[in-house]
């Protein structure tokens, strides 16, 4: 079966491709990039002119709440959302119920996985037996099952010498271990950052320092375990320095930040909009800024959704009540390109966050376009906006701080593990 | 970012869930029709027909009998309909949800609904999923807002000091924890009184708090020098633990308002505590029992005030 | 209406002549809001007594709160005197609806129990909605539905009668 896509802009981030070519696709796999020879026959001819051809993209955080959670979104649901938004490579953290801390709870979340054959989902595995921060779990056999890196997902890990331990037998195997800076004590009972909108509607404070001086642990035991550290969902100025700095100085660290945080900052909470209420919170406008510069200049690798399904029911209570988290997979692009915009960075750099550098961070073979490969990829219209309108979302959450808000970018195809398997009509 | 949820399309007032973002003029009108109210409470019939027929529910998640009371007795002498639903105890604590609670209450057609809670924001909430006609106002969420007690204050400051402009107006005690605090802080510089202080030690005081458009005191007699209005702030037992402070002693101390602490003001301050008072903690005995103290007023004019409020919210039509 | 307006001193004159066989320094005068009060100023000068006057604001009792809210301008009401048996004369400026008048007879009644209420006008417009009556009147005067007719008083004290178009 062949597939032509002519005409369309094709941006590869990874090699600087970004020209106007025609892209064949043969039994799912990348044929031709550049011109199509003439004789071919095809069977589907997609017209993809004034439409931008890229890799599709690798999403580091999307909870599928399978399993355990099927209430809030399933497997079907979520993943579906995923090729709507052009993804098809999601991370998925370990914090499901039960938690991935045993193989055979990996193979069947593949399995399933496998058997919708949407977009291709990489478990995160749980670093400690049922994310206790206590036992740590069997990584070798968890990578076997195939998890990609091992993480804590929002639970704690205060006790240093567990996380030490656990760094040391990760690296034993070259195993990532992924890690969203938090000290608990600190953060006890916050919900919103300590600054000016917290003090003026009494919301409980949660200080940068509960993310910087755990984030100060982990990159020091990273350094002397030379463990491979990826920092998830950093929210503030501070951060961006040190991870900076740890990187001239040569560790093996890796972060991401979460498409939200690149756009909104505590004064969005406005009046109390529970959709607001994140983890981590919303810092300031400065924090928001250096996230920006941070993204820039390469300090913070990719973006990712951080996407949260959560039913209406747990955002529809007063905020420190409420279920933290937002509905991403579908806004993953257009909040990227509106970065972009908004710092007149050019396309292919912006794309590069969602694509080849969050693959680089998981060392998989995805994110660029590679003639042999299977095809992976999202052909959307960067002028088209559109205004967000959750009820439309084929996730089933539709808990978004972006509701109404107009965002460029609406994904016409995508193809995943070498299928058509998204069409906007 | 949403329009203020307070104020109709018009600009007429439909819920007091905050002191923030109200013009000044708004203000002023409610300490204006609360005038009147006092000279309602000083006759035999204390009662006026204004919200005969309407039906004001007291919905209490945090138990108060004091604030609740008030509320009560401002309804009543509006002629108004009032039924006091302890909610902490019963549907809450089977677990149905803020919002069911308040649609089954809606079922029973409630004109008003006095709400206080322990989240912040949980009056705001509210105020999003009632009936067009119905109006919210909050009786104290979280730390986030008291805003009757807040103009009771104002209504208080204004009946012996007559005149905002040129005060200096200190706030002493937990000023983090406290809704009174930040409430009275939003009236005051929306009133434009000449400056507003907040005293307490580092513990006690909320990062960012002069933004708010405070100046922030650790000492009683740097911040309490010239002032000429004192509130004193309710210091919680529970604050004793967590490392925010280390006795009642000690605060009472350095932070209690006495006899000597009091005579850095000028000698014709006011002092003022929004109640319960906890002797000996923050404030002396012969402090709030002295000649300078108007917390007994402030109970009376707080009916009144809560009176205003009502009214202005129940009646229909655009200013 | 094209004859000029009467002068409100005149009318109080006319009124204090019809009342001065019930007022006594017993009677207790109270002036309705804003008008009426300064009707029943004059009145009692005119009239020789010495009491105090009571003032009431009838904005608590009007039964169109609920359509159109307070009115604006609440001012506290104050009667310096037992109302309990008491001959009340209420005085207003312009009897019109009979609205305000079953107003600020409920308000009295709120204060205690009035042994009589006489109602003095400085004008009556007619288009009673109540069957509310003065006893006592400066003058009738017909008015045209879509105006309406008020009382005004200069900085110097002055008094005047004024017609406008009507707000509502």
């Amino acid at each position: 079966m062949k597939i032509a896509i002519r005409g369309g802009r094709v941006i590869d981030p990874a090699s600087g491709l970004d020209l106007a070519q025609d892209v064949l696709i043969e039994d799912g796999r990348l044929a031709a990039i550049g011109t199509i020879p003439q004789d071919t026959v095809v069977q589907r001819e997609i017209d993809a002119t004034g439409l931008i051809v890229c890799p599709g993209f690798v999403d580091l955080c999307a909870r599928l709440r399978e399993p355990g959670f099927e209430y809030k979104a399933t497997l079907d649901s979520e993943l579906c959302a995923a090729v709507a938004g052009g993804v098809t490579s999601v991370v998925c953290p370990p914090d499901t119920d039960p938690p991935l801390d045993e193989p055979g709870l990996v193979d069947m979340l593949k399995a399933r996985a496998r058997r919708f054959n949407l977009a291709q989902v990489l478990p995160i595995g749980a670093l400690t037996v049922g994310l206790k921060g206590q036992q740590i779990t069997e990584m070798a056999e968890l990578h076997d099952a195939g998890c990609v890196a091992f993480g804590q997902a929002n639970e704690p890990l205060d006790d240093k010498l567990i996380l030490l331990r656990a760094m040391q037998y990760a690296a034993t195997f070259n195993l990532a271990v992924w890690l969203r800076p938090q000290d608990s004590a600190l953060s006890q009972g916050g919900v919103a950052h300590d600054g000016e909108l917290a003090t003026r509607l009494g919301l409980a404070p949660i200080p940068s320092s509960a993310e910087t001086i755990a984030l100060s642990a982990i990159l020091l035991l990273a350094r002397d375990t030379n463990a491979r550290v990826h920092i998830c969902r950093i929210s503030c100025r501070d951060s961006v320095n040190m991870i900076r700095r740890a990187k001239v100085d040569g560790l093996r660290v890796t972060c991401d930040v979460a498409s939200t945080h690149v756009h909104l900052s505590e004064r969005d909470i406005g009046y109390f909009d529970a959709n607001c209420y994140l983890i981590p919170p919303l810092r300031s406008q400065d924090d928001r800024d250096a996230l920006r510069s941070g993204l820039a200049d390469g300090t913070i690798d990719a973006i990712c959704s951080d996407h949260t399904p959560v039913d209406d029911d747990a955002k529809q209570r007063p905020f420190g009540e409420a279920e933290p988290g937002a509905t991403g997979l579908e806004l993953l692009l257009p909040l990227t390109l509106k970065w972009a915009e908004e710092t007149g960075l050019p396309l292919k750099d912006a794309l590069a966050r969602i694509t080849i550098e969050p693959a680089r961070v998981l060392g998989i073979d995805a994110g660029r376009l590679q003639v042999r490969q299977e095809a992976n990829l999202c052909i959307f219209s960067a002028s088209q906006s559109e205004v967000v309108v959750p009820s439309r979302f084929t996730s089933q959450g539709h808990n978004t701080p972006f509701a109404g808000r107009e965002l460029p970018g609406r994904v016409r195809y995508t193809f995943a593990q070498g299928r058509l398997v998204h069409e906007l009509s | 970012m949403s329009t203020n949820p307070q104020l109709t399309s018009e600009g007429k007032l439909r819920h007091l869930l905050t002191i923030e973002g109200l013009p000044r003029e708004v203000l002023l009108r409610i300490l204006d029709i609360a005038e009147s109210f006092v000279s309602v409470t000083d006759r035999e019939v204390k009662k006026v027909p204004l919200l005969r027929g309407k039906s004001v529910f007291n919905l209490f998640f945090e138990p108060s009998t004091r604030t609740r009371t008030t509320f009560e007795i401002a309804a009543k002498r509006l002629s108004a309909d009032v039924i006091n639903l302890n909610v902490a105890a019963s549907s809450q604590s089977k677990g149905e949800s803020l919002l069911d609670t308040i649609a089954n209450l809606s079922a029973m057609h409630a004109d008003m609904f006095i709400v206080r809670h322990n989240q912040s924001g949980a009056a705001h909430l509210i105020a999003k999923h009632v009936q067009p006609n119905v109006h919210v106002i909050n009786a104290g969420d979280g730390r986030h807002a008291h805003p009757t007690q807040g103009l009771l204050d104002m209504f208080t400051i204004r009946h012996y000091k007559r005149d905002f402009q040129g005060l200096k107006v200190a706030i002493v005690g937990d000023v983090l924890h406290s809704r009174v605090a930040r409430s009275d802080i939003n009236a005051l510089t929306t009133l434009g009184v000449a400056e507003v202080r907040v005293i307490g030690p580092r513990t006690l005081i909320p990062n960012n708090v002069e933004k708010m458009g405070v100046r922030v005191f650790h000492d009683m007699a740097n911040g309490l020098h010239d002032t000429d209005v004192i509130i004193m702030l309710r210091l919680q037992n529970e604050r004793m633990n967590g490392a925010l402070l280390p006795s009642a002693q000690e605060f009472f101390k350095y932070y209690g308002l006495t006899q000597e602490k009091l005579a850095y003001a000028k000698p014709d301050a006011i002092v003022m505590h929004p109640g319960p008072m906890n002797r000996g903690v923050e404030i002396d005995s012969s402090v709030a029992d002295g000649t300078q103290s108007v917390i007994l007023p402030q109970v009376t004019f707080g009916i009144a005030v809560r009176m205003a409020v009502m009214s202005l919210l129940a009646g229909g039509g655009a200013e | 209406m094209n004859a000029p307006l009467p002068d409100p001193e005149a009318l109080i004159a006319i009124l204090s002549d019809k009342l001065r066989d019930r007022v006594d320094e017993q009677t207790g005068i109270i002036g309705i809001r804003t008008g009426g009060v300064w009707v029943a100023e004059r009145l009692r000068t005119a009239l020789g007594v010495t009491p105090p006057l009571g003032t009431i604001d009838v904005s608590f009792y009007r039964d169109d709160y609920s359509k159109v809210g307070l009115h604006p301008g609440v001012k506290p009401s104050g009667i310096p005197f037992s109302v309990e048996n008491r001959n009340i004369l209420l005085v207003d400026d312009v009897l019109f609806t009979g609205r305000t008048t079953r107003a600020a007879i409920n308000e009295i009644f709120d204060y205690g129990r009035p042994g009589r209420v006489w109602l003095a006008a400085l004008v009556d417009r007619g288009g009673r909605q109540l069957p509310y009556a003065a006893d006592a009147v400066g003058i009738t005067l017909s008015v045209p539905d879509d105006q309406s007719i008020e009382l005004l008083r200069s900085d110097s004290g002055q008094l005047s009668l004024s017609i406008q178009p009507r707000r509502r």
